[in-house]
């Protein structure tokens, strides 16, 4: 029953974590069909800018409390700027091109901004550790957990019910809806799908900042910790169904689930049953569980 | 008048040839010695190695160049020459780096190349240095393969294998912490992490064969996050965690594990733990058993060249020296020491099969002590190494019980696979 219950709250808290960090992925491609190669370096750069700022607002002697703050204010400050300068700068000329040449324009964009984070901020590692222990801890059936862990799976529920929100209950998100469903008559009805494409890349990079900032204090910030999130998002979206909102949220709470039961059951196979899962899950519904149906356009 | 002005001209012509060649001369022994020098400059393992191997080779190479490196090695160049340097970085995987490889010896025509913190590239790199004929120095990769599943002419390797590492760890475990029932390791999963723990595992089971395995973990390397894991080591009751985590896996494994007990729970065995004293010691738990691959860093001998070294390292990086940046350095006065054994006081440049045949077999002091090229028919050093614990005094960083392992106590004879030396291990108790 301990074993159980340990799985379950590892399990939940990587799914957080992987939910957090794939929201901003399949948003992006739900509405713009890019599969981003760049969120692992705006993941990097978020954890880089909360790793820089927090450390900046801890050694001036000021509240330790609100460097959560500062945390999140580094994600939105990267994503503010990183957002539109990659749509507006880039992007832009890409759209109507093939969703192959899109992934090899954002992996070009990956490995320019893996060198520029070299330029910034050097190879040596960063730290931002005082807000994962500050919280303290919880004890569960003898297992110690720092409270900053459910902060997390907080954080990935709010993001996911405030996405749905704005998707489905406000004037902004219903017309991002028309333009998810077809550009071509939303453009004919007078919606700014440019300005659309840029607040919705804009906000997929602010996801992934956030993702990198909330990590930053649970690792050391170093050169290619975008690398390994990549894949492991790209695994989650894929069996949630690209673009899908819930199948992120589904696909993470599996992937997490999944490798939380291997690790504590069977840890040979912990690196293979992440792909095990998403082979199965393509093999039953090759599109992902939540795919929806595509209309043929003549 | 007109012949004498001929004479004259032929006479300023044979001076001017004959002041030219003893300068040609003087030029041609000053013609500097060329090393590639290959680590990783870029990626997860820069930060952590490759940088402070990188700062390592440039304080050494330029004091050998000004000739301000104490004894042994006080005299300037390598055999008069000065040394110059072409960095590559070792980032991109084995194929890039056999073509970087090729590039360096063909294209670059160095003399000798330095490099290699991959053990996956030294792997590939081996047949290809004795391929092209080049005088090759690993300087850090442990995996103890290269010389005992091969021999290598052009080949060697300045560095103890990581067997080493493994085997003092377990010997450490096993002077200093009694009733050790059930052990856990936490290991990357490739080809080092798999290596380190079937070294300890197999160290552990001969020196008490009642020891249980609890639970082994491979994660991935770069994973970043170990909740699951450290939960189920946790869950494991082990009374110790072996762990050869290196860079940021290794800082996120303390980060992570600290605050939820890992530590205190079980005596924590890092036998790469000293790169991550200098960013996070005051994080590092009491109690936690640390390795420097070797006798490095806070485990150096009081010499006048390690006083030497950290000094200039210091003095210009503000951080004291980590282990490879000791390793890098060994390297250098290696080859620095078989160059000018083979030239023998004389004034030309040794060949590369004399500096080989000088090279094998050599004793030479490093600023982490003496260093004998005893194994792999002397192509491969075997050195000491220590282990210690953990113990802030305020809020300083230093260790206790601090124990040393001489070379022929925690590494197989030449000739022997470290794999059958550990099961003959406790005759030799």
């Amino acid at each position: 029953m301990r074993e159980l219950l340990a799985v379950v709250i590892d399990g939940a808290i990587y799914a957080s974590w992987l939910f957090v960090v794939a929201i901003g992925l399949t948003l992006i491609y739900g509405v713009m069909k890019i599969l981003n190669m760049a969120h692992g370096s705006l993941y990097a750069l978020g954890a880089y800018a909360a790793a820089s700022l927090g450390g900046a607002w801890l050694a001036g002697g000021h509240s330790p409390y609100a460097s959560y703050a500062i945390l999140v204010l580094a994600a939105l400050i990267v994503g503010l700027i990183a957002g539109p300068l990659l749509e507006r700068g880039l992007l832009r000329f890409m759209y109507g091109k093939d969703e192959i040449v899109l992934l090899l324009v954002t992996y070009a964009v990956f490995l320019i901004l893996e060198d520029v984070i070299k330029l910034i901020w050097g190879v040596d590692p960063y730290f931002i550790a005082q807000p994962y222990g500050m919280l303290g801890n919880l004890d569960f059936a003898g297992l110690t957990y720092p409270v900053y862990s459910f902060v997390l799976i907080a954080v990935a529920i709010f993001t996911g019910i405030g996405v749905a929100w704005v998707l489905q209950r406000t004037r902004p998100g219903k017309l991002l809806l028309v333009v998810i469903h077809d550009r071509e008559v939303s453009l004919a009805m007078g919606i700014n799908v440019s300005l659309f494409y840029l607040a919705t890349f804009t906000a997929g990079a602010m996801l992934a900042a956030i993702g990198g900032a909330l990590t930053a204090p649970t690792v050391s910030v170093v050169p290619g910790m975008g690398v390994e999130v990549i894949v492991l998002a790209f695994a989650v979206v894929v069996i949630g169904g690209l673009g899908s909102l819930p199948g992120a949220a589904l696909g993470a709470l599996i992937v997490g689930l999944v490798r939380s039961a291997a690790v504590h059951y069977l840890p040979q196979v912990e690196l293979f049953s992440i792909y095990l899962v998403m082979a199965l899950v393509l093999v039953v519904r090759p599109k992902g569980l939540f795919a929806g149906f595509e209309a043929r356009k003549i | 008048m007109k012949s004498s002005l001929w004479q004259c001209t032929w006479l300023a012509a044979i001076a001017a040839a004959l002041a030219w060649i003893p300068s040609t001369a003087a030029a041609e022994d000053a013609k500097p010695f060329r090393v590639g020098i290959v680590t990783f400059l870029s990626g997860a393992a820069a930060g952590p190695f490759g940088v402070p191997a990188r700062n390592g080779a440039e304080v050494v190479v330029e004091a050998i160049n000004a000739g301000t490196v104490v004894a042994p090695y006080a005299s300037k160049g390598i055999g008069g020459a000065p040394l110059e340097i072409v960095f590559v970085d070792e980032a991109g995987g084995t194929t890039k780096q056999v073509t970087e490889y090729r590039n360096l010896v063909q294209q670059k025509n160095v003399d000798a190349v330095i490099g290699y913190i991959s053990s996956g590239d030294c792997l590939a790199i081996a047949p290809v240095a004795d391929e092209l004929k080049k005088l090759t120095v690993f300087f850090d990769c442990g995996t103890p393969r290269i010389f005992e599943d091969a021999s290598y002419k052009y080949l060697f390797r300045t560095g103890a294998t990581a067997t080493m590492d493994n085997v003092a760890a377990a010997l450490y475990l096993h002077q200093h912490k009694k009733n050790i029932r059930k052990i856990a390791g936490i290991n990357q999963n490739y080809a080092w992490g798999q290596d380190s723990w079937n070294d300890f595992v197999a160290t552990m089971k001969v020196l008490d064969p009642n020891v249980q395995i609890a639970t082994s973990q491979m994660p991935k390397l770069l994973a970043g996050q170990y909740g699951a894991e450290i939960s189920a080591i946790l869950s494991a009751d082990a009374d110790v965690v072996h762990s050869s985590f290196w860079g940021g896996d290794l800082d996120a494994l303390i980060l992570q594990g600290a605050p939820r007990g890992l530590f205190k729970k079980s005596t924590v065995v890092l036998t790469a733990g000293e790169t991550a004293v200098q960013k996070l010691g005051g994080q590092i738990p009491d109690g936690t058993i640390i390795g420097a691959r070797g006798p490095f860093d806070m485990f150096a001998p009081d010499t006048e060249l390690n006083r030497w070294f950290r000094k200039v390292y210091t003095d210009r990086y503000n951080v004291p020296p980590s282990y490879p940046s000791y390793k890098m350095a060994q390297a250098i006065f290696g080859l620095k020491a078989a160059y000018e054994k083979a030239q023998a006081g004389a004034k030309a440049s040794p060949s590369q099969e004399q500096i080989i045949a000088a090279f094998e077999h050599l004793t030479f002091e490093g600023p982490g002590g003496k260093v004998t090229m005893g194994l792999g028919k002397g192509h491969q050093a075997v050195q000491g190494t220590a282990y210690g614990t953990v113990k802030h005094v305020g809020d300083k960083f230093t260790l206790s019980d601090v124990a040393t392992y001489p070379a022929d106590r925690v590494t197989p004879p030449d000739g022997v696979k470290s794999e059958d030396w550990i099961k003959g291990l406790k005759a030799a108790k």
